[in-house]
């Protein structure tokens, strides 16, 4: 009773007047993740700023965008994990481990022990689904053992972190192991890795197209019920900058070319005359932020579209009464640890494809990295609440600290320091808003 | 009460539920009829929710014997109750916060699309057609229920065993949190849902409500069921007095009636909450 009381005048006042909160609101964006957004543009402009304008190129915000995509990838799964009131700190043994396993299966395994050579086809891609394939394994036996035998989250993956570890030495005897196969190492995302100006342009115009269809069908199922929708200019505008966002990005990322001496090479390859000042050959979407967007896109599917995602979320708000509705809710449980596992094999390949093999702390602390990222993304303890898209936003604002604070020639402990101070921030911030904000 | 000759909607036989030593229901036998309202009354702490738990699944009795429509069934959890079509409107509502009113209406029961996506469309139209029934002035469709009234969220509470069509439907304590308006609203619903042939267990503290509504009343005592009563056939003074001593009229001695009518040392129970 009291909370609508005091919510009602604060909303109704609000409409005639203009405000970014009211017009954001009337286009039912998200508040939170327009903030962060903002805050995500502010620290790469201040970067900038101090470095006098070096800081914001393509070939710097590819890097920084490929440093952040195994993070990144891992915290869509992690914000499932802490919504439902839960925690995974196993998460960078896991990629150490799924990694290590990658340079064995291609260095040796494979070729060694089940006959598949250099040439096999597709060896690359039968490592990665063994790799998916032992990441789900191990999510499945920690989630089995958070719901359904009880023991706390927090312990169980504690444990992982321990022995999952301990088992990447075991694997290669303390070894490094490099050598991977050629189409693999494209994932890490080199100038080669990367998907080129043309497809990076397809993506583009796939981008907008489907941000249009989206928007398009959400009205058309509104009206189809009768519901009320959005104002008109609130549509056209989010379609407009939406569009313009995505095909801002990619051409952006097509401003980054080739390095010289990789383009010199390719030209003499391919019997092409190069022009004076060197062949420019742009090098667009690098590997691992296509798979980083279609991991966000495919997460966000599942969060908001499918009834896995709607029972994680009760769950989350209110254990007791997903149960009661009838949902298997230990089920669920595990089902997000073999999710976080099989994105653990994807964040692994990225880093193996980078590294052009494995040493034994591949992974070290990103459990922490990627635990922070879901909460800078707004992702609350409480359970219940926290957004894909947000963690995705956190992981690159604490990477975009990170490389500007090293691009600016701060080392990594004040990059830590930086980092925790923010992360504290962030939160507080959070809370504050939100008493602030009523609705506790 | 031609209803009492038909075979029962439910009968629930001497049910026992412990939590540890506690007996919290201690061998109690109820039935009810469709198109009939049971108010089930008792002391806080007296079993009602839980005998209620044992039949919605929330809780399984440690043993007794539960038949719907003659049928012996067993319920281990919420999922079997639903087969049933008993639906349960808890008293602490159950309802995900964090999630809007046709999300909660349709918990663990989702309309999906062909491609087994969510059909939010479909639970929203639906959503808004129920709850006209109950809070025509509702409008907050797409906010999560926290931000929600007391009453809004009883409303969604009921709607969600409303809307599938129950059979058999609890309601603990419907109108406890609600205001005047919105507790006539609810007893207008609870007649309504009765001529549509709904068997109703309804749990209240306020002995106007049951007296009102119910076809029957059952005492609980400590996990016991004082007696079960038809509404004409007494007056509010000795269920009163059955709840707060847990005899029946006829067994009550004259000290007890005099120490319950003693100004000051009056036992009766905390009918507050
Ligand atoms: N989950 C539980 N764990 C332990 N004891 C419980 C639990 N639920 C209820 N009880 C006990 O069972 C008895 C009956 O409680 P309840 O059914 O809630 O009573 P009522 O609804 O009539 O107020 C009380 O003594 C209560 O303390
Ligand atoms: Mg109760």
């Amino acid at each position: 009773m009291a909370d609508i009381a005091s919510a009602a005048p604060r909303q109704a006042p609000a409409a005639p007047r203009f405000s970014i909160r009211g017009a954001l609101s009337a286009a039912e964006i998200d508040f939170r993740l327009f903030g962060m957004l903002l805050a995500l543009v502010a620290i790469l402009v201040g970067f900038n700023v101090v470095n006098e304008g070096t800081f914001l190129r393509p070939e710097n915000m590819t890097t920084l965008a490929v440093q952040g995509a195994g993070v990144a990838v891992l915290a869509t799964g992690m914000v499932l994990v802490i919504v439902a009131r839960n925690i995974d700190l196993s998460v960078g043994s896991l990629v150490g481990f799924i990694a290590m396993s990658y340079a064995l299966l291609m260095t040796n395994w494979l070729p060694n022990i089940l006959g598949m050579g250099d040439d096999f086809p597709f060896r690359w891609l039968i490592a990665l689904a063994l790799g998916v394939g032992l990441g789900a394994v191990f999510g499945a036996v920690q989630g089995f053992i958070i719901a359904y035998v009880g023991v706390p989250s927090f312990v169980v993956t504690l444990g992982g972190l321990l022995s999952i570890r301990g088992a990447v030495w075991v694997l290669s005897q303390g070894a490094a192991v490099s050598g991977l196969d050629p189409t693999f190492q494209l994932l890490g995302g080199s100038a080669q890795g990367s998907i080129g100006g043309t497809l990076t342009w397809a993506v583009a115009i796939v981008g907008s197209l489907a941000i249009i269809a989206l928007i398009v069908y959400n009205r058309r199922q509104r009206r189809r019920f009768g519901f009320p929708v959005r104002p008109m200019w609130a549509e056209v505008t989010i379609a407009a900058v939406g569009c313009l966002a995505v095909i801002g990005l990619a051409a952006f990322a097509n401003g980054n070319y080739w390095p010289v001496g990789a383009a010199t090479r390719y030209a003499q390859e391919h019997g092409i005359t190069e022009p004076p000042g060197g062949l420019k050959i742009a090098v667009g979407l690098p590997w691992p932020v296509v798979i980083l967007i279609a991991v966000t896109v495919v997460m966000t599917f599942l969060a908001t579209r499918r009834r896995f995602g709607r029972y994680v979320y009760a769950y989350g708000g209110n254990p007791e009464a997903a149960e009661l509705a009838g949902i298997n809710t230990r089920w669920t449980v595990v089902k997000i640890y073999i999710l976080m596992g099989v994105l653990c094999a994807i964040s692994a390949a990225i880093a193996a494809a980078r590294l052009n093999g494995s040493t034994l702390d591949v992974g070290q602390s990103y459990e922490l990295y990627v635990i922070a990222a879901a909460v800078v993304g707004g992702t609350s303890f409480a359970g219940g609440i926290g957004t894909i898209p947000g963690a995705v936003l956190g992981a690159f604002v604490m990477q975009a600290l990170a490389y500007g604070l090293a691009y600016t020639g701060y080392n990594s402990p004040i990059q830590n320091i930086v980092a925790g101070i923010v992360l504290v921030l962030a939160v507080g911030f959070d809370a504050y808003n939100r008493r602030r904000g009523g609705g506790s | 009460m031609a209803v009492a000759e038909s075979e029962p909607l439910v009968e629930m036989s001497h049910i026992r539920v412990a939590f540890g030593g506690v007996h919290a229901v201690d061998d109690v036998s109820i039935n009810l009829h469709a198109g009939e309202v049971i108010g089930l009354v008792g002391g806080n702490g007296a079993g009602k929710s839980t005998l209620m738990k044992a039949l919605s699944g929330a809780h399984p009795p440690n043993s007794g014997e539960i038949r719907v429509e003659g049928r012996r069934v067993t319920i281990a959890n919420p999922r079997d109750a639903k087969l049933y079509n008993i639906e349960c409107i808890y008293q602490t509502l159950a309802l995900a916060d964090n999630i809007d009113a046709p999300g909660n209406v349709f918990l663990g029961r989702e309309l999906t699309t062909m491609w087994g996506s969510m059909d939010d469309g479909a639970m929203e139209d639906a959503t808004r057609k129920v709850m006209g029934r109950l809070n025509p002035n509702f409008k907050r469709f797409a906010q999560a229920v926290k931000s929600l009234s007391g009453g809004q969220r009883q409303a969604v509470a009921i709607a969600r065993a409303v809307h599938f069509n129950a059979r058999i439907l609890i309601m603990d304590e419907p109108t406890a949190a609600l205001g005047p308006a919105e507790t006539s609203q609810v007893r207008d619903l609870i007649r309504q849902l009765k001529t549509e042939g709904i068997g109703i267990f309804l749990i209240s503290h306020d002995i106007h409500d049951v007296f009102d509504l119910s076809d029957r009343i059952s005492v609980m005592y400590h996990g016991r069921i004082v007696d079960t009563i038809k509404k004409t056939e007494t007056t509010a003074d000795d269920v009163l007095g059955m709840i707060i001593l847990g005899k029946k009229p006829e067994q009550v001695t004259q000290k007890e009636l005099a120490e319950l009518q003693l100004p000051g040392q009056s036992p009766a129970p905390n009918l507050a909450s």
